[in-house]
């Protein structure tokens, strides 16, 4: 049977639903812990990617250059990740410095139609002999043959692999299942899953991916991440392994690592699959966004909800987050019928 | 009176765009519409309005030195450090479209008048054109500790120079508000949309000022907006200055006047603009000291 990868976003997706307050302490431990368990890379860095701390989509508390190198030192055998959307980091000042520090594989994304946008940046870390996997953010908002033709381009760049990212939580098993198998069968290179679970799906949805052929499985521990979280990992490696899949993970210390340095992180006010993260679920709109609706609705006084709903009627794509203030104020004057 | 003779070289969706609004000036003609590619929509489009048109690209200009006075370089950032020496070698002056930033920056509100004296002048990007301005008149009344901003386009006005140059567009529009804008720590973020039908240009600026006086904030962003209408009629706040969440927050939002691509393009409007604005000024100094 196909051995399957798990490529773990847990400090990366988990820097949306602690507000970026990542510290180095945090990094240092839960690489520690996580080291030699047999997940293939642990991906460290701004939730938006490197470069991305930012008034948009939320400052950092530590530079991305200080977890990196953090994490580095605590890793051993396990690979060091980065995520970069182009657009809001750089070549100059994002790659350069994380290949400096050793970083072995980079994931390089995009909104799901603009895959011509990370051209630059796959080749370069090719280039360079490093690891690179395409990303496709909020891939339920295009059609499944734009899906192939954008994941096609991100191969002939010399991607060693595309993953999906549900980003909004959006998707239904079906699209799931139709998506992975196009590219399954029309690409040469490996295929992920990156799911959110705001329509509590996000460990269906992979296992679905899975049984499509998708060898990548991109979650967090405890589901930690943006919005009501992401695909818990050792839930899911628990369900393969019970399904007989070629794992070769330390089941065990996933779940220690889960129960002792990711669940005292997720203490109140990590709010999981609430009212507002279904609601963004519902309306198709990126997962992250949910913290800055929750402050725009309490500076404007409006109904986080409505400020979701509308968001998904304009079809904001990640990175959009500017839209949520001048919705939320439109709001309040009543320019905008709820 | 004789018009200023003037080549562009590039014929995606900015040398198309600069063709239209060069074709009603009173001081500029286009002497040499120049590409690779003999069949590009532009190109077609050029032919039917009666330019020359080839493709030889530069070549073109380098065989016939005497065609022009003024070169627009609408290529990529790769093609613009090749283009700019043999440019230069010819007398030409510049007007590089691509985010290469080989010569100075301009943005005409804040620093034409130096940007005539260069051979080679740079329009920094279309985030830069919109953001800039505002940032530098912020910057007059209140001490900016950080200032970012996020340019948001619809993909279908991103054409293939802005998508293979998303790196340097990025990384030179925060130069600009550096240099230009007079920022000492700033950050630009690019964002491509294809929802349907096509998003009007956006722009986002925050500010982080200690204690703000936004009375006058408000006040010297709302000049340079008149300012800047004045050669981009579409420009438009559409929020703020307002402080939020301990930033100072301004939205503008571009829309084109869908000379080449439809009006949604504000992002097209904004760099053609300026560097027809920028051409013309430095045509009539031209024609001024022939009298």
């Amino acid at each position: 049977m196909r051995k399957i990868k798990f490529i773990d976003a847990t400090l990366r997706d988990g820097s949306h639903a602690l507000k970026h307050q990542i510290s180095r302490n945090i990094v240092d431990e839960y690489c520690r812990g996580m080291d030699g368990s047999g997940v293939e890379a642990i991906i460290v860095g701004h939730g938006n990617g490197l470069g991305a701390s930012s008034l948009q989509v939320g400052l950092s508390l530590e530079k991305d250059e200080d977890l990196l190198k953090t994490a580095r030192e605590a890793l051993g055998s396990t690979k060091l990740g980065a995520y970069l959307i182009p657009g809001f980091g750089t070549i100059k000042d994002d790659i350069d410095p994380a290949l400096e520090l050793g970083v072995d594989l980079f994931k390089i994304g995009c909104h799901c139609t603009e895959a011509d946008t990370t051209r630059q940046h796959i080749e370069y870390v090719k280039f360079m002999d490093k690891t690179a996997y395409g990303i496709l953010m909020m891939y339920h908002l295009a059609s499944t043959e734009q899906i192939l033709e954008e994941a096609k381009k991100m191969q002939s760049y010399g991607a060693d692999g595309v993953i999906l990212m549900d980003s909004a939580g959006a998707s239904t098993p079906e699209l799931v299942r139709k998506t992975i198998y196009r590219l399954v069968e029309a690409l040469d290179i490996e295929i992920g899953f990156h799911a959110h679970n705001n329509l509590g799906l996000a460990v269906a949805n992979t296992y679905i991916a899975i049984q499509e052929g998708a060898e990548i499985v991109d979650g967090t521990l405890r589901g930690l991440g943006a919005g009501a979280g992401n695909c818990p990992i050792e839930a899911v490696a628990a369900l393969l392994q019970k399904e007989q899949y070629d794992l070769c993970l330390n089941l065990y210390q996933l779940f220690d690592v889960s129960k002792e340095i990711v669940a005292p992180l997720m203490s109140p006010p990590y709010s999981g699959l609430d009212d507002i993260s279904i609601v963004s679920g519902m309306s198709g709109v990126f997962s992250a966004f949910k913290v800055h609706v929750m402050n725009a609705s309490r500076e404007f006084k409006v109904d986080p909800r409505d400020i979701f709903m509308e968001l998904g009627r304009q079809k904001v794509v990640a990175g959009q987050e500017d839209k949520i203030v001048e919705i939320a104020e439109r709001l309040q004057k009543g320019e905008i019928r709820r | 009176m004789d018009k200023i003779n003037v080549g562009i070289i590039g014929t995606g969706n900015i040398g198309t765009d600069l063709l239209m609004k060069i074709s009603r000036s009173k001081v500029l003609q286009c002497a040499i519409f120049a590409g690779w590619n003999p069949d590009s929509k532009g190109i077609k489009l050029a032919r039917r309005m009666g330019i020359v048109t080839t493709s030889e690209s530069i070549r073109y200009i380098q065989n016939n030195p005497d065609c022009c006075d003024i070169v627009f370089d609408a290529t990529s950032a790769k093609s613009h450090i090749y283009h700019a020496p043999i440019l230069k070698e010819l007398g030409k002056f510049t007007l590089d479209m691509t985010p290469a930033h080989v010569g100075r920056f301009c943005v005409p509100v804040v620093n034409l008048a130096e940007a005539l004296n260069q051979d080679n002048v740079n329009l920094v990007t279309c985030g830069g054109q919109a953001t800039v301005p505002l940032a530098y008149a912020i910057a007059q009344v209140a001490k900016v500790e950080y200032l970012e901003v996020v340019a948001t386009i619809a993909s279908k006005s991103a054409g293939k120079g802005t998508r293979d140059n998303i790196d340097e567009f990025t990384q030179t529009t925060k130069d600009a508000l550096m240099e230009v804008g007079r920022i000492e720590k700033a950050k630009a973020i690019i964002v491509l949309n294809p929802a349907e039908p096509p998003i009007t240009m956006r722009n986002t600026i925050y500010a982080i000022i200690n204690d703000p006086d936004m009375g006058r904030i408000r006040q010297a962003v709302g000049e340079m907006e008149q300012e800047i209408r004045k050669y981009v009629p579409g420009y438009k706040i559409i929020l703020g200055p307002v402080l939020e969440n301990g930033r100072v927050t301004t939205t503008v939002e571009v829309t084109g006047s869908g000379d080449y691509l439809p009006q949604y393009a504000g992002n097209l409007d904004i760099i053609t603009c300026a560097a027809v604005q920028i051409a013309e000024k430095y045509a009539r100094e031209k024609m001024g000291r022939k009298l």
